[in-house]
């Protein structure tokens, strides 16, 4: 029973912030200079007289004031019809659905890797301070942090798929195969690239806060207590470190599922991978505005929910945190 | 038990970045320590008591310079012996709570160092829970993160902590800081009972008063100098049997004293001029 209260408060603070998310994003669809008619219509528009145009308007409700529109858009939201995506044909939740499988397979082992590699690689160059490996580690995170991704992707396409020939150079399948004749192992096959790249951008960061929090643990009067008591420094690193460092990790990998998310968008344009960072490309490119609408608010869900949880791992980790807020 | 002769150290002082001077922190520091014995050191803050602590312990920083010689049970107590002997025959308390991990609960912590003693693992925790209990930790400290625990409580868990390492020789820095009489009596009455079980201590304070009842001697610093060791007993009436006008000025300075402070400096002033 304790738990119900907090849940139901985080429940509440995320409603609020989608909400916000709602308000902010249809204000920019209504801002900007897109003509919902004209996007439905596309090549047919010079087919169509002003009179059905206007016809289309008012049927959608164009005549009425802003208010009326959001207000019309958030009710049917609410009972779960986000709208029709011109571009795919189809409902865009449906879209959003469909997409989201492929690209949570690619952000999720991206994520998973760079989390895991990162805070590993964080904690040894913490540990070993100056040496060789720490030298090693570091200028690998400090070039990786400013790599740009589309660079590396185009990069690692050029050589692992055009020069090498080891992995394709597109999409989650090969060309013409149905969605069901496809094995698991070339899903794989098809997901290394991609994963690869996303994977090796995202440990940079995570490995140089593991190692600054590393740092100033092994300086601190934990540690030198502990040396006191005779522990190695593998011993300090192994006992105290894991703990001390993770919770700049677990607040680092939770905070950059968005830019992950903003780096799935480039990366799934360059290797043409079919999940929902190239369906925002689509969408955003062929003004379909209930599919963009629909990805920014599923976009702001992933990531609060993704916040979410690292509060909650807060309490679990450092006692010091009361789980007050859950 | 432990021999320091002539210990003199330096550490590197940056007055601007292109210009390293060395600051004396220890100068031919000379002291011994008996078994079964309280030796307490002495002085004001900036004396150079934590870092003679850390010297023996062999924590100081690298860029440290360390002249003379330390001696363990006669042998040179030189940097590998210390590693090997840190935590096993020698044990620090150290001066600040944040030294327990905030992350850890307190019985895991002594476990450690228990297990960083040599104990077998197996071993460990039930070693670790027979020292909690000795230092009247109950179920429910024993179970409790570092910042859960009153300041006497924390100092006790450290204090545990060098118990259940079955060391020789105990240093404890500052064991007394920030604690009403009542907990401040419990923690050096722990460490009088170590002293009694043979083994040797070493007490850093600036409280000389807080020091004398369980101390067998007491050595003053003054500037990283030895200024002078005397039985603890020496420190009576008017400290007519001090040796030093520092440590005799010092005695008398105390408010049940004389809480006189116009000797030293007559006295200093005479010291400077000649």
């Amino acid at each position: 029973m304790r738990l119900i209260a907090p849940i139901a408060k985080r429940v509440a603070r995320l409603a609020l912030v989608l909400t916000c998310v709602a308000l902010v994003s249809y204000g920019l669809m209504m801002a900007s200079p897109i003509d919902p008619v004209d996007a439905y219509l596309g090549p047919q528009m010079a087919q169509v007289s002003p009179e059905q145009r206007a016809l289309i308007a008012q049927r959608w409700g164009f005549d009425e004031s802003v208010a009326v529109q959001f207000g019309h858009w958030l009710r049917q939201l609410v009972s779960g019809d986000l709208g029709w995506s011109h571009v795919y044909n189809q409902p865009v939740s449906e879209v959003i659905a469909q997409r989201f499988q492929r690209s949570i397979a690619l952000l999720g082992s991206a994520w998973l890797i760079s989390a895991l590699v990162g805070f590993s690689l964080g904690v040894v160059a913490g540990a070993k301070e100056g040496s060789k490996l720490d030298n090693i580690i570091s200028t690998y995170a400090f070039i990786t942090a400013s790599t740009p991704a589309f660079w590396l992707a185009i990069l690692a396409v050029l050589l692992f798929s055009v020069t090498l020939g080891w992995t394709p150079t597109c999409c989650a399948g090969p060309a013409g195969a149905l969605n069901q004749e496809v094995t698991l192992a070339t899903r794989l096959h098809h997901l290394l690239l991609p994963v690869a790249t996303l994977a090796l951008l995202g440990i940079a960061s995570i490995t140089l806060h593991t190692r600054t929090r590393m740092l100033e643990l092994m300086r601190s009067d934990v540690a030198t207590h502990a040396f006191a008591q005779g522990a190695s420094r593998l011993d300090v690193a192994w006992r105290h470190g894991l703990r001390h460092a993770s919770v700049p990790a677990i607040t680092l990998a939770f905070a950059s599922l968005g830019e992950l998310f903003g780096g799935s968008i480039l990366i799934e344009q360059v290797f043409a991978y079919p999940g929902l960072g190239q369906a925002t490309v689509a969408a955003g490119l062929r003004s379909d505005v209930p599919l963009l609408l629909g990805i920014a608010l599923f976009t702001a869900l992933f990531v609060s929910v993704g916040n979410m949880i690292a509060d909650s791992l807060y309490g679990v980790i450092d006692p010091r945190i009361k789980a007050s807020g859950l | 038990m432990l021999t320091i002769d002539q210990l003199s150290l330096q550490l590197p002082l940056y007055a601007s970045w292109w210009k390293r001077d060395w600051a004396t922190c220890l100068d031919e520091f000379s002291l011994t320590v008996f078994p079964g014995e309280v030796h307490a050191v002495v002085g004001a803050s900036g004396a150079g008591k934590s870092l003679l602590a850390y010297a023996i312990m062999g924590l100081l920083p690298t860029p440290a310079r360390l002249n003379g010689q330390l001696y363990y049970q006669g042998k040179p107590l030189n940097a590998s012996r210390q590693r090997q002997l840190r935590g096993r025959e020698l044990a620090l308390i150290p001066q600040s709570l944040s030294a327990l991990d905030p992350l850890v609960r307190t019985q895991r912590q002594v476990t450690w160092a228990a297990q960083r003693a040599g104990q077998p693992s197996a071993h460990a925790w039930h070693a670790s829970q027979q020292a909690l209990d000795h230092y009247q930790l109950d179920a429910r400290a024993q179970q409790a993160y570092a910042h859960e625990l009153s300041g006497g409580m924390a100092r006790r868990v450290l204090t545990a902590m060098a118990h259940v390492s079955q060391a020789k020789l105990v240093i404890a820095d500052e064991p007394s800081v920030g604690l009403d009489p009542h907990q401040r009596q419990r923690v050096l009455d722990a460490l009088r009972e170590l002293a009694n079980q043979g083994k040797s201590v070493i007490l850093i304070t600036h409280h000389l008063r807080h020091a004398l009842p369980i101390a067998d001697r007491v050595t003053i610093m003054r500037d990283g100098k030895l200024v002078e060791t005397a039985p603890a007993c020496a420190f009576q009436d008017s400290g007519a049997s001090l040796t030093n006008a520092y440590s005799q000025a010092l005695w008398l300075a105390l408010p049940d004293n004389a809480f006189a402070t116009t000797a030293i400096s007559r006295r200093e002033q005479e010291a400077h001029v000649a």
